[in-house]
């Protein structure tokens, strides 16, 4: 079985002379995610332990397959750094259980959740199963990309897997909840989209005042959404809005 | 000592940039910064700043700019010129390459740029708030610049005021990297050449592409013979990192290359990327200029950057100080010629 042989190298491909991908696959799969994770953590490791080879990196982008490693041209040798890379990759092994966990309200009222109805009536599915699908499902971050905080999640149940609207809308509002394909997601800002929205957070996925970490979510975490009223969504609206929220809240295996 | 410029004016397409927010990239933070960083450097030793000071970008139709208080040495760099209308209500034109003092309710109008990218320095450097660490602009996400806004009226811009009256400017040679008419971009392939078919490869680097209209902060499209796809389903690849100067290809075949302001992840094949030392010369290219792409490898594009670097440094050498600038000494009746030398010039702070 392929699954069980001892995993390929990456492939080191050059993104001219500022950046190298070491791409692990060319498919959205957990385990090609796990090793670009534990390559991620390693190289963390390495940099925050001052390590000589690794003072060019500037930016270091984990995505489906892959991670992404930009550096400074003047401070590197390219050649060299690209070798090490490969090197650290074959010592790094997989991590599938990084990140942290996350509990996040969202509130599936019909005012948010335009694509709801239309979902659950296309799969054969009453409102509260979708709603309850979703509850129940553990999404894991891929990425964030596309926009600042916006994360790319795996793990919706095969059930509600749908594709993209066929005309996208011009304005999907902030924080909307919304799933397309295989992924789902929830978008940081309004913005045009095409995926279809099931319901809103009152939690911002990304804060410029957060200097240590605006985007909420990170590679490697894991988010269950905990559906909440309306009431309550605009209580936890109101208390970020005074400044009076923790996102240490929303992380309830964390003393 | 503190200085003030208000925008009169705003202009288009103009924004705060310095040399761009590193160390976000993984939670889809673009780097920014400006689009040609030696010439926003020889903006900045213009009027005696650190080189990665917050400089002035623009792109299309230039700000114009109020002094609030505080003598303020402001230049150009780059092909566009500007306007001083003084307090006394005289006009002065002032060219790149060469520094001028303002002085409270001096007034200058930045002209247009045909096209390309030009820099506008400040004493001091704009002292805009730092935002993840950087000035620049990202107006997708609504941080850096003032605002995280583009150059607009009404917005204040804090700089430094010269300490003491030194009415003897700087002033230059023109910088130029530019390739003429018929430029020539080296490129390093991939990271997915190998999505194309062969004869793509040779398209790329044998012909001619044209630089269309289509082009901001994020990207330049290209109109040029398509780059064919291996098959239909390689136009597409899952979603990896992408940098400035990757060239991508979608599914037309018609290329485009990403610029500072670029996503961190894309979902196009990268048939190849654009050296570090030639992405100026994308910020200085007019629609309907040709193009043409030659290959090099990882040590050409080092030994590219380090000639880039010593040109600048060159250029820096060479750099006049000393000049009279007599329209600011006519302009203010209360000055005296003060030969003091310049180190008290305060620095930027980043």
């Amino acid at each position: 079985m392929n699954s069980l042989s001892v995993p390929s190298a990456p492939r080191l491909l050059p993104l001219g002379d500022t950046a190298w991908t070491l791409e692990f696959g060319d498919k959205i799969d957990p385990a090609l995610h796990a090793r670009v994770l534990g390559l991620a953590g390693a190289l963390a490791l390495a940099r925050e332990s001052g390590d000589a080879q690794f003072v060019a990196v500037v930016d270091v982008v984990p995505t489906f397959r892959s991670l992404t490693v930009h550096y400074n041209p003047l401070l590197a040798d390219g050649e060299r750094l690209g070798e090490d890379l490969l090197h650290l990759a074959e010592s790094a092994g997989s991590a599938s259980q990084v990140g942290r966990q996350w509990v996040i309200p969202v509130c599936f009222d019909e005012e948010f959740a335009p694509d709801l109805d239309d979902l659950a009536k296309a799969k054969g599915l009453s409102r509260d199963a979708v709603i309850a699908l979703m509850t129940g499902a553990s999404f894991q971050v891929y990425m964030i990309g596309f926009m600042p905080g916006f994360p790319y999640m795996g793990g919706l149940p095969a059930e509600l897997e749908v594709p993209r609207l066929a005309s996208p809308r011009k304005a999907v509002p902030a924080r909307s909840l919304a799933i397309a394909g295989a992924m789902c997601s929830v978008y940081p800002w309004e913005s045009p989209g095409g995926w279809r929205l099931l319901g809103r957070t009152p939690v911002p996925m990304f804060a410029a005042s957060e200097v240590d970490s605006p985007s909420l979510l990170a590679s490697g975490d894991r988010v269950r959404w905990q559906s909440i009223d309306k009431s309550r969504y605009l209580e936890i609206e109101a208390a970020i809005g005074a400044g009076r929220f923790d996102r240490q809240s929303l992380l309830p295996g964390v003393a | 000592m503190s200085g003030l410029l208000e925008v009169i004016d705003g202009g288009i397409g103009n924004s705060i940039q310095d040399t761009g927010r590193f160390g976000y990239r993984h939670m889809g933070i673009t780097v920014s910064g400006a689009l040609d960083s030696w010439l926003a450097r020889c903006a900045n030793a213009l009027v005696g700043n650190a080189p990665d000071c917050a400089v002035i970008e623009i792109r299309a139709v230039g700000p114009t700019l109020q002094v609030t208080h505080g003598r303020i040495r402001v230049a150009l760099a780059g092909e566009l010129s500007a306007t001083i209308t003084r307090a006394s209500g005289r006009s002065q034109q002032v060219a790149p390459w060469v520094s001028v003092t303002l002085f409270p309710k001096d007034r200058l109008e930045v002209a247009f740029l045909t096209g390309g990218t030009a820099y506008l320095a400040v004493s001091g450097g704009i002292r805009s708030p730092l935002q993840l660490g950087s000035r620049s602009t990202y107006q997708r996400a609504a941080i850096g610049g003032i605002d995280g806004q583009p150059l607009m009226s009404g917005q204040s811009l804090p700089c430094a005021s010269q300490d003491h009256r030194q009415y003897h400017e700087y002033h230059s040679d023109p910088w130029s990297c530019a390739g003429g008419a018929a430029c020539t971009v080296r490129v390093m392939l991939g990271p997915q050449h190998d999505y194309f078919k062969p004869q793509a490869i040779d398209t790329l680097l044998g012909c001619e592409y044209q630089v269309s209209a289509q082009q901001d902060r994020m990207g330049m499209r290209l109109d040029g013979p398509p780059l064919a796809h291996l098959t239909v389903q390689s136009a597409d690849i899952v979603s990896d990192g992408v940098t400035p100067g990757c060239i991508q290809v979608p599914g037309n075949g018609q290329p485009i290359i990403l610029l500072a302001d670029c996503q961190t992840v894309g979902g196009y094949p990268k048939i190849a990327t654009v050296i570090s030392a030639d992405l100026p010369l994308l910020a200085q290219m007019h629609p309907g200029q040709t193009l043409r792409f030659a290959a090099v490898d990882a040590r050409q594009a080092k030994s590219a950057l380090l000639a880039r670097e010593a040109q600048w440094e060159s250029w820096v050498g060479d750099m006049a100080f000393g000049v009279h600038n007599v329209a600011a000494l006519y302009n203010d009746p209360t000055a005296a010629w003060d030969y003091v030398d310049d180190q008290s010039n305060e620095e930027c702070d980043r």
